[in-house]
């Protein structure tokens, strides 16, 4: 592959900027003291599931949120509600259908600060092949060198699809599904 | 219709007593004591027969609306119980005809005792036990879909599955003595035929 002169400038003009923001590079998520839960109600029940597997990438300035970068990347199969029999029924096609769509992702598209440790961030989610733009509160705090992020927000399940044909029947499963996170992030510089 | 009849009567005769009726009604179960066995024994047939039913289904929408279902069906039938059981306590049921008392054998007296305290003691333990592993196992009660009802016990992986086979058992138990209970009202009337079944025989007078 060749590739014009200019995007070997712009690539090593991003990896000096990327050198002199070096803190952004090293943030990191813990995942075993993350957590990404959803709260979907069964015929009024509130049910909650989580994801076990997942990853973000991150380049969050507290002091400078516009230029903050936030995505992450969820292993959609890792969906879990604890009981065998439903988990075996979220990986197929009317539901999360994983084997075509295994991943589920989130890209910002800006970050504002509302102050406080709080921040709203608004960017893309992907789910089955679907993507609607959403805004989540954010509220940040640290303890030592751990930062949490944690929020909650609210989507629409039959936007992205999740739950067809029979399952499309918002009385037995309601189309808002809650989705609550707490994020543990190393290498974030102080509020 | 017959009631309707009786008060159709008074009005005609306005100014006077209303119908006496005659002293045998005094041997029978109060309207409300009548309308609560029957409700209530079909209510266990009708949540018994979805319980089993339900069980076997596979994950489906259907299945979701039977349990939750079932589950308020059950809640009503512990609240309507509470009120039974009030009922019972409040008005002394009618005492057993003596023609009746006589031709039974002691065991039949015993059997007699036994059977209506363990059903009392299942309308409220079945339901109860359903609750407690419903709570336990992580489903919340949302009564009829909008009241959420409060855990009875705390959710509890090792718990629900050590309450779950009790539902199950006292199920059965309630739904075997209440066949018994069948059989012996049914016994008494055609076998014996000593009119014992028109004490809670509905609209009968």
């Amino acid at each position: 592959m060749k590739f014009p002169r200019f995007t070997y400038f712009a690539v090593l003009t991003l990896s000096l900027l990327g050198a002199a923001t070096s803190a952004f590079a090293e943030q990191k998520l813990l995942p075993a003291q993350s957590e990404i839960v959803f709260v979907s109600k069964q015929l009024g029940v509130p049910i909650e599931g989580r994801f076990k597997k997942f990853d973000g990438q991150l380049a969050f300035d507290a002091a400078k949120p516009e230029a903050s970068r936030i995505a992450f990347t969820v292993d959609v199969a890792s969906a879990t509600f604890g009981v065998p029999e439903t988990d075996a029924e979220l990986s197929k096609a009317s539901w999360f259908n994983t084997a075509r769509f295994p991943q589920a992702t989130f890209q910002s598209t800006a970050v504002k600060g509302l102050g406080s440790g709080k921040f709203e961030v608004s960017g893309t989610l992907s789910v089955k092949g679907a993507t609607r733009n959403v805004v989540v509160p954010v509220a940040v705090t640290q303890n030592g060198a751990t930062t949490l992020a944690i929020g909650t927000f609210s989507l629409k399940r039959l936007a992205f699809q999740i739950g067809q044909n029979e399952w499309a029947d918002t009385s037995v499963v309601a189309d808002d599904v809650q989705v609550k996170f707490k994020f543990a992030l190393t290498g974030v510089g102080k509020l | 219709m017959r009631t309707n009849h009786l008060e159709l009567r008074g009005f005609g005769e306005a100014g006077q007593a209303l119908p006496q009726f005659p002293a045998a009604v005094s041997s029978r179960y109060s309207r409300t004591a009548i309308v609560l066995h029957w409700a209530l024994g079909l209510a266990i047939v009708a949540v018994f027969g979805a319980g089993i039913f339900m069980a076997n289904l596979p994950f489906s929408p259907l299945r979701l609306k039977l349990f939750n279902w079932h589950k308020w069906a059950g809640m009503s039938f512990l609240a309507l119980s509470v009120l039974r059981l009030l009922w019972r306590l409040t008005h002394r049921p009618p005492a057993l005809p003596e023609r009746i008392v006589a031709a039974m054998p002691a065991w039949q007296h015993w059997l007699h005792k036994a059977t209506h305290i363990a059903l009392y003691a299942l309308f409220f333990a079945v339901p109860l036990i359903g609750w407690a592993y419903s709570s336990a196992a992580g489903f919340p009660v949302v009564l009829f879909g909008v009241l959420p009802v409060p855990d009875f016990v705390p959710a509890d992986k090792a718990l629900a599955a050590l309450i779950k086979p009790w539902h199950q058992v006292s199920a059965f138990a309630l739904m075997g003595l209440a066949l018994l209970h069948a059989i012996a009202a049914v016994k008494h009337q055609l076998w014996d035929r000593d009119g014992l079944l028109s004490r809670m025989w509905p609209g009968h007078r």
